[in-house]
């Protein structure tokens, strides 16, 4: 996996609430067996018309967004489907880092395993961060997992939260089944008192 | 000794390894695979040269790609087909067991693994699906992962987990006549929303749920995620036990797991996190309104107006649903026409919901400008409903009678709504596009769908002229 330590990006302001795996990746592009290119399908009903043409009013088609490592959004970001594609096809497009007030479980679970970085602020930080992307051309953030601190150039400030062992994993990029396989002794030893259970 | 939960105790059963931080190592009991999602899992084991640790505990079926027609072995879809070839050959390299198209066990993952006996309480059960979670039903720890911990339950049987909160969803009375487990989902639902269970395993209690069959435990089970739960789980109890008993992959040795499954409730001193009380006579056949599943009214309700939402985002939220699913505020749910039904789904296709349903319709027909289909959720439920003659109802009534699999529930196969086609659905998902590009979609109770297919518009169930069986 990618490590992730800090990053300095520019900010699209999606202000949905609740955006869901289907939005973020529909159903069309889960018949693929691969993990990569999914990028170009990235909101795909959103971004484009039904005929294919690009929708001038969707933030990701408007040029000053073209370039954006940084989403935000607003409440239960990444909620339905387990489809881990959503991931994929952020990461894909470009994207680093997602702030929300609250994301969806299994959704938090596979941007994690993605080297995708999510980072949880107050619903009154997110007001003022998606006023900011709107109005200033340009808008940049400056996202440290080493300090675990969000900020702009103007006077935003922020500090996140983040589960020690899912920083840890992203910080150096680990691979979560290496490190499971070095428990390969207390697994067996669970699978025989499993044996012994007899039924 | 300190009074648990059972999800406390299924959790701490489970941990092959604790760490001090409160992440745990937990064993997985049962890994549920289908086309969708393991892919790119098969392809990590290989590329990074592991194997497969368990197959005996891996069992793989094809839903959600598969077409639902009689002729179904010819799949036009070149991806799709690509796909369920893709799951064949990692199944037989691997040494997985595959309910394939043409197995008379194929069907719905969430469907089969009950059916078959392979869903026991106390297990752990975890599948690239979120609606693993309808397995908790019969008091197993049961949810949706992602492909990467499908390849990390592939290699290790194992996954790593945060303990969740605990949540318990009291529902005490008798339930109306009319209301059903669809509605008692979707009433929860609409109290606590969309994200109201997030980082919460659910555990569902009280006499409205004891009340309820095997089907309709896994259809609130199944509703779980939708309210952003981990998991929903319900004590096991003679309901269970009786479902389970002689299926084809139920214990050798039934009566030294029943010793041991009797023990799996919540102790009486057990704490919860959070608590939600319902009052099961306060619930009535819903209709969703909008674009996620907490957006829900009464069938006698009305579409809610933006401008008297609590806060700014539910305003906005409001605003752009009603947007996409054409309907004005103040208009009242009856009056709502559609176009499409579809009963379906691994939240409401298993047999009891199919008898509901065509009770209501014996005797009727389809209104004409609508298009209904019926499709099993497995092809045990689509035999079983054959034999008591349920297909022939539906179609003098006009339905279309299908094969199983997901189908319409999130349109990968070619069942899709067309644009701005409106549809009265069983399944559990009305997010925008779920069932199609620019399809609306309104969940639904199968007896709910039902009469909306007859009459070409919502309808309260609980003033239905049912008609008796003619004498052959």
């Amino acid at each position: 996996m990618r490590p992730f330590r800090e990053h300095i990006g520019i900010v699209a302001p999606l202000d949905r609430s609740s955006v869901d795996t289907d939005q973020i990746i529909p159903k069309q592009f889960l018949k693929r067996i691969e993990r990569t290119g999914y990028g170009e399908f990235l909101f795909y009903d959103w971004r484009y018309a039904g005929n294919g043409q690009p929708r001038a009013d969707f933030v990701l088609n408007q040029p000053q967004f073209a370039e954006a490592s940084i989403l935000i959004a607003g409440k239960n970001f990444g909620c339905g489907s387990s489809r881990e594609h959503a991931a994929w096809a952020l990461s894909d497009f470009g994207f680093r880092v997602i702030i929300a007030p609250t994301f969806a479980d299994i959704f938090a679970t596979n941007a994690g395993n993605n080297g995708l970085l999510l980072v949880r602020l107050h619903e009154q930080q997110i007001s003022t961060l998606l006023d900011r992307a709107h109005q200033t051309t340009g808008y940049k953030l400056h996202v440290s997992l080493l300090d675990k601190r969000v900020r702009d150039d103007q006077d935003f400030e922020a500090s996140f939260e983040i589960d020690d062992f899912r920083r840890t994993c992203l910080l150096e990029g680990l691979d979560e089944i290496g490190l499971t396989l070095k428990h390969e002794s207390e697994i067996a030893a669970y699978e025989s008192r499993l044996v012994s259970r007899g039924w | 000794m300190l009074a648990k939960t059972l999800f406390e105790k299924l959790w701490e059963q489970h941990i092959v390894h604790q760490d001090p931080d409160g992440r745990a190592l937990l064993y997985i009991d049962l890994h549920l695979v289908h086309e969708v999602t393991s892919p790119q899992a098969f392809e990590g084991l290989r590329l990074n040269g592991l194997r497969l640790r368990r197959p005996d505990l891996t069992i793989a079926t094809v839903d959600h790609n598969v077409p639902t027609t009689p002729n179904r072995h010819i799949i036009s879809d070149p991806i799709a087909a690509q796909q369920i070839e893709t799951l064949r050959r990692n199944c037989r390299e691997f040494g997985v067991q595959l309910f394939d198209i043409g197995s008379t066990e194929q069907g719905i993952v969430h469907v089969i693994g009950p059916e078959l006996g392979l869903t026991q309480p106390g297990k752990t059960i975890v599948c690239g699906d979120s609606h693993t979670s309808t397995h908790g039903a019969f008091g197993a720890l049961a949810f949706g992962i992602g492909t990467s911990e499908v390849e990390h339950v592939l290699a290790s049987q194992c996954l790593w987990q945060k303990k969740p909160k605990t949540m318990q969803v009291v529902v005490d009375g008798e339930l109306p006549l009319g209301a059903t487990a669809k509605d008692i989902a979707l009433g929860i639902i609409g109290r606590i929303g969309s994200d109201g269970a997030t980082g919460h395993v659910i555990e569902y209690r009280g006499s409205a749920i004891r009340a309820l069959s095997m089907e309709g435990r896994m259809t609130v089970c199944n509703m779980s995620i939708e309210a952003g739960a981990r998991a929903g789980m319900i004590a096991p109890d003679e309901t269970t036990f009786r479902y389970l008993r002689g299926r084809r992959f139920a214990p050798g040795n039934f009566e030294k797991a029943l010793g041991y499954w009797q023990t799996l409730h919540s102790d009486e001193e057990a704490r919860f996190d959070t608590t939600v009380r319902i009052n099961a006579a306060d619930l009535e056949p819903y209709v969703t309104w909008g674009t996620n599943p907490g957006m829900v009214a009464p069938i006698t309700g009305r579409i809610p107006d933006p401008n008297s939402a609590a806060s700014e985002t539910e305003r906005a939220a409001t605003t752009r649903a009603l947007e996409y699913m054409d309907l004005k505020p103040g208009t009242a749910m009856e009056d709502i026409a559609i176009d499409r039904v579809f009963i379906g789904s691994c939240t409401n296709a298993r047999i009891e919901d199919l008898r509901a349903t065509a009770e209501l319709v014996r005797g009727y027909h389809v209104h004409p400008r609508v298009r209904a289909m019926v499709v099993p959720g497995s092809q045990q439920v689509k035999y079983a409903a054959e034999s008591e003659g349920l297909d022939r109802i539906f179609r003098a009534a006009g339905f279309d009678w299908r094969e199983s699999g997901c189908s319409m529930c999130l349109g990968m196969n070619p069942d899709i709504l067309q644009p701005g086609e409106r549809c009265a659905s069983t399944s559990n998902r009305n997010f925008e596009g779920r069932q199609g590009r620019g399809g609306r979609t309104h969940l639904v109770s199968p007896p709910m769908a039902a009469a909306a297919a007859i009459t070409g518009h919502f309808t309260d169930v609980r003033k239905w002229q049912f008609k008796e069986a003619q004498s052959a």
